[in-house]
C-alpha cells in the first residue's frame, strides 16, 4: 500500500488526483484516463508502486469482465476494502486511477483490457488472474482472436508462474493459453460462441465436441475438469469439494451465473468462505448501467450491453419471451467501423415479437432482420422506440456507444 | 426456372469465416426463397468432401493460418476446380479470394492457390480497412458496389478475368481494381454482408446458378437494402469532402 511511496510517487499521486477532479468538474467523464495519464507521465512506475502490497487480482476476457470484476469486489469486500476500477477504465491509466483513489485499499480487482494483459501482469504482479474467454470483437482494429490467445500464452509462460490463473474450461483459446501455468483452477464458465474455436489453437486440427467435452484428436488438447461449475439445474454454483452455493442473483442469464462462479472461485483463493461471498453478489443489482431497470410514460426498460456476436447472444438467452425489444446499434470508432459482425448473430429467435431498430446504424440492423424474416419498425432514436412500444415492460440491447447514448438519455443510470 | 431446390455449398466455415461471412449465403438463401425458390444450404467443414452436384459455392475470409490449410485440402479434393470447369457460378470473399489465384502469400510466404482465376496475390504496404465503393464491370449490369474490405494482401490481375468493379473507395485489389470475374467465379474483398449492400450482385449469382438471366427474376421490394448502400455512398461522399 502506498504508506511507502517515494516522494516522486506520492507527488505522482497527488497530481492524478487533482486532475482526474478538475476533468470531473469540467464535466469531461470520471478523470480515470486523465488522472492516470498525469500520475504515470510523473512517475512511469506509478501503478507497480500503488499496487505493491496489495492483493491483486487481474480480470480479463471478451465479454464479462465489467460484471465479473463487480461480482468480485462485492465479494472481496467481505474481508476487506478493494480498490477497483469500476469505471470501465480497463488500461493501465485507469488501474492506476483506481489505485491511486483507494490508498488503504488491502484487496484490487482490476479488469484489464485484454491487450494489456501482458503489462499488468508485469506491473501489479497479482495473486490470481481471471481468464474468461475469449472471441471476435471489433473486427476492424482488434488483433485476430487466435493471435490474441497465442500472445497471452506467451504472455502467461514468461510472467505468469507467480499467479494463481483462474480459467474458462470451457472456452478452448482460454485452456490453450492458461495451460503453460503451474496452477490453474478451472471453472465451467460455458461457450456461448464456439465459431473461433472450431479448430485447435495448439494445433489447428479439428476440435471434436460431445455436449459440454471437447478435445482435439491430434494434439490431446481437451477440457479440463472444472473445479468450480454452474449447478444444471437451480440457481447455484458447485465448489470444488461438491458443495452448493445458492445464487440469487439480480443480474439475468446463465453467463452471469458463471461470471459469479468465476467471482466466487477468485475470492474463495483470497480466503473468502463461498457461503459468506454468495448472498454479496446478489446484492449488485447494475454494473455501470448495464442490466440497469429505468421507466418512461409508463415503460419499464431493462438496458443490455451486448458489443460482438457472443454478446447480443448471450443478450438474447437473457431476455425475457414476450416484452418488445428494441436493438440499437452504432459503429462510431470504440464500437469498430465494421457492421458486418450482425450477419455471425442469429436473430431469428426474436420472430414473432415486436422489434424496433435505432441506433446510427439501424438501416444495417433493418436488413440484417429482414434476411432472417424477422418484423421490425425502424426509429430515429430511444424516446421514438419507447413512444412505439406500448406501457410495460421492454428489453433494450445496444452496443457499446448506441448504449452509452441511451444511458445519457436516463441521466447516466449506473 | 430449371431448378426448384438450389444447394448452395458453403466452404469450410470451420476455417474461413472471419466477418460475418455466413450473411452472404443467409442473403441468397433469402432471396431465392422470395421467387419460390427452396434453399438446400450445405455447410462442408474443411474434413469432409465437397459435393459435386451443388449449383453454386461460397467460400469466406479468415486469417493466414487457415487460409493457407484450406487452400491445401480444396487442392487435395478437387471439387471446386471441377465447379468451376462446369460453370457452377462461385462467390470467393477476401482470403477465399486470394486462394483461387495462382498464389497467394500467408504466415510469411507464398502459396500455391487453386489456378482457378487468373491472378497472384501478394502483401501490400499497409492493411486496407474500411469502406470500399466502386463501379462494377458494365458487363456485369450490376451498377455501383459498397462493402467494407479488411486484409493485408494485394490482387494483381492476368489476362484472362476482368475487375469486378473500378474502385471509387477505398483498396480492394491494388487501388485501381476490386475483385475480380470470369464465366461464372467472382472474388472480391467485400467481406461479410457484402451481398446485403449488393442485391444486384446476389441476384446475378442466382440467375447463374438456374440458368437464367437476372432480369428474368422477379423483382423483389429492396427498400430496406437500397437504403443502406444510399447510406454508405452518402457516407463516403461525407467523408471526401
Ligand atoms: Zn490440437
Amino acid at each position: 500500500m502506498s504508506a511507502n511511496l517515494t516522494p516522486r510517487a506520492k507527488f505522482a499521486t497527488t497530481l492524478l488526483r487533482t486532475a482526474a477532479a478538475l476533468s470531473r468538474a469540467t464535466g469531461r467523464g470520471d478523470g480515470s484516463v486523465i488522472g492516470g495519464r498525469v500520475g504515470l507521465i510523473v512517475e512511469p512506475r506509478l501503478l507497480e508502486l500503488l499496487a505493491e502490497g496489495r492483493h491483486v487480482v487481474l480480470i480479463s476476457g471478451t465479454n464479462g469482465k465489467t460484471t465479473t470484476t463487480r461480482f468480485t469486489t462485492a465479494a472481496l469486500e467481505a474481508i476487506g476494502k478493494v480498490a477497483t476500477n469500476s469505471f470501465g477504465a480497463n488500461m493501465p491509466t485507469g488501474h492506476t486511477t483506481a489505485l491511486a483513489k483507494a490508498p488503504k485499499a488491502e484487496y484490487a480487482a482490476l479488469e484489464c483490457d485484454e491487450h494489456y494483459l501482458g503489462q499488468l501482469l508485469d506491473a501489479a504482479n497479482p495473486k490470481v488472474v481471471a481468464l474468461l474467454n475469449l472471441s471476435r470483437d471489433q473486427l476492424d482494429r482488434a488483433m485476430e482472436v487466435t493471435a490474441l490467445a497465442a500472445k497471452w500464452r506467451q504472455t502467461l509462460q514468461a510472467s505468469g508462474a507467480q499467479s494463481t490463473i483462474v480459467a474458462n474450461a470451457d472456452d478452448p483459446l482460454i485452456v490453450w493459453a492458461a495451460s503453460v501455468c503451474p496452477r490453474v483452477v478451472w471453472v465451467a464458465a460455458g461457450q456461448s460462441w464456439t465459431a473461433d474455436s472450431a479448430i485447435c489453437p495448439n494445433c489447428g486440427a479439428h476440435l471434436d465436441r460431445f455436449g459440454e467435452f471437447w478435445r482435439c484428436t491430434n494434439c490431446g488438447l481437451n477440457r479440463p475438469s472444472p473445479q468450480w461449475s454452474v449447478a444444471h439445474q437451480g440457481e447455484a454454483v458447485v465448489g470444488p469439494d461438491g458443495r452448493r452455493y445458492d445464487l440469487n442473483l439480480q443480474l439475468p442469464g446463465r453467463v452471469n451465473r458463471a461470471n459469479a462462479a468465476t467471482a466466487l472461485a477468485v475470492a474463495s483463493l483470497f480466503g473468502v468462505d463461498p457461503a459468506q461471498a454468495a448472498p454479496r453478489l446478489s446484492e449488485v443489482a447494475s454494473v455501470a448501467g448495464r442490466y440497469a431497470k429505468v421507466e418512461r410514460d409508463g415503460r419499464h426498460l431493462r438496458l443490455l450491453l451486448a458489443k460482438n456476436p457472443a454478446g447480443w447472444l448471450e443478450s438474447f438467452d437473457m431476455i425475457d419471451p414476450v416484452p418488445p425489444v428494441v436493438l440499437s446499434l452504432n459503429a462510431r470508432e470504440v464500437d469498430g467501423f465494421d457492421t458486418s459482425w450482425i450477419y455471425d448473430v442469429d436473430f431469428t429467435s426474436l420472430a414473432g415479437r415486436k422489434v424496433v431498430v435505432t441506433g446510427d446504424r439501424r438501416t444495417d440492423l433493418a436488413v440484417r432482420l429482414e434476411v432472417d424474416g424477422v418484423d421490425f419498425l425502424v426509429v430515429d432514436d430511444i424516446r421514438a422506440a419507447i413512444a412505439a412500444v406500448p406501457p410495460g415492460p421492454v428489453e433494450v440491447v445496444a452496443n457499446y456507444t448506441a448504449f452509452q447514448d441511451i444511458r445519457a438519455e436516463f441521466n447516466r443510470v449506473n | 426456372m430449371a431448378i426448384s431446390t438450389l444447394r448452395i455449398v458453403w466452404l469450410y466455415p470451420d476455417l474461413l469465416s472471419t466477418y460475418g461471412d455466413r450473411g452472404n449465403l443467409l442473403v441468397l438463401a433469402h432471396r431465392a426463397r422470395a421467387r419460390g425458390i427452396d434453399v438446400e444450404p450445405m455447410q462442408i467443414r474443411s474434413d469432409q468432401h465437397i459435393p459435386h452436384t451443388a449449383d453454386m459455392y461460397l467460400i469466406g475470409g479468415g486469417e493466414d493460418g487457415p487460409q493457407a490449410v484450406a487452400a491445401d485440402r480444396l487442392l487435395q479434393d478437387g471439387a471446386l476446380s471441377r465447379a468451376a470447369e462446369a460453370g457452377k457460378p462461385i462467390l470467393a470473399i477476401c482470403a477465399g479470394y486470394q486462394l483461387l489465384g495462382s498464389s497467394f502469400y500467408a504466415n510469411g510466404r507464398a502459396y500455391e492457390g487453386l489456378n482457378i482465376l487468373d491472378l497472384r496475390s501478394d502483401r501490400g504496404p499497409s492493411r486496407a480497412v474500411g469502406e470500399i465503393a466502386g463501379d462494377a464491370h458494365p458487363q456485369l449490369g450490376i451498377g455501383p458496389i459498397t462493402g467494407f474490405e479488411n486484409h493485408g494482401g494485394r490482387t494483381h490481375l492476368g489476362e484472362a478475368v476482368q475487375p469486378l468493379a473500378r474502385v471509387t473507395a477505398g483498396v480492394g485489389n491494388d487501388g485501381a481494381t476490386e475483385g475480380a470475374w470470369a464465366g461464372h467465379v467472382i472474388g472480391t474483398y467485400m467481406h461479410g454482408p457484402g451481398l446485403a449492400r449488393n442485391p444486384k450482385l446476389a441476384d446475378l449469382l442466382l440467375a447463374w446458378a438456374v440458368g437464367t438471366d437476372p432480369a428474368q427474376l422477379p423483382p423483389l421490394d429492396d427498400t430496406w437494402p437500397e437504403r443502406l448502400r444510399f447510406e454508405r455512398f452518402q457516407a463516403l461522399q461525407a467523408a471526401a469532402q
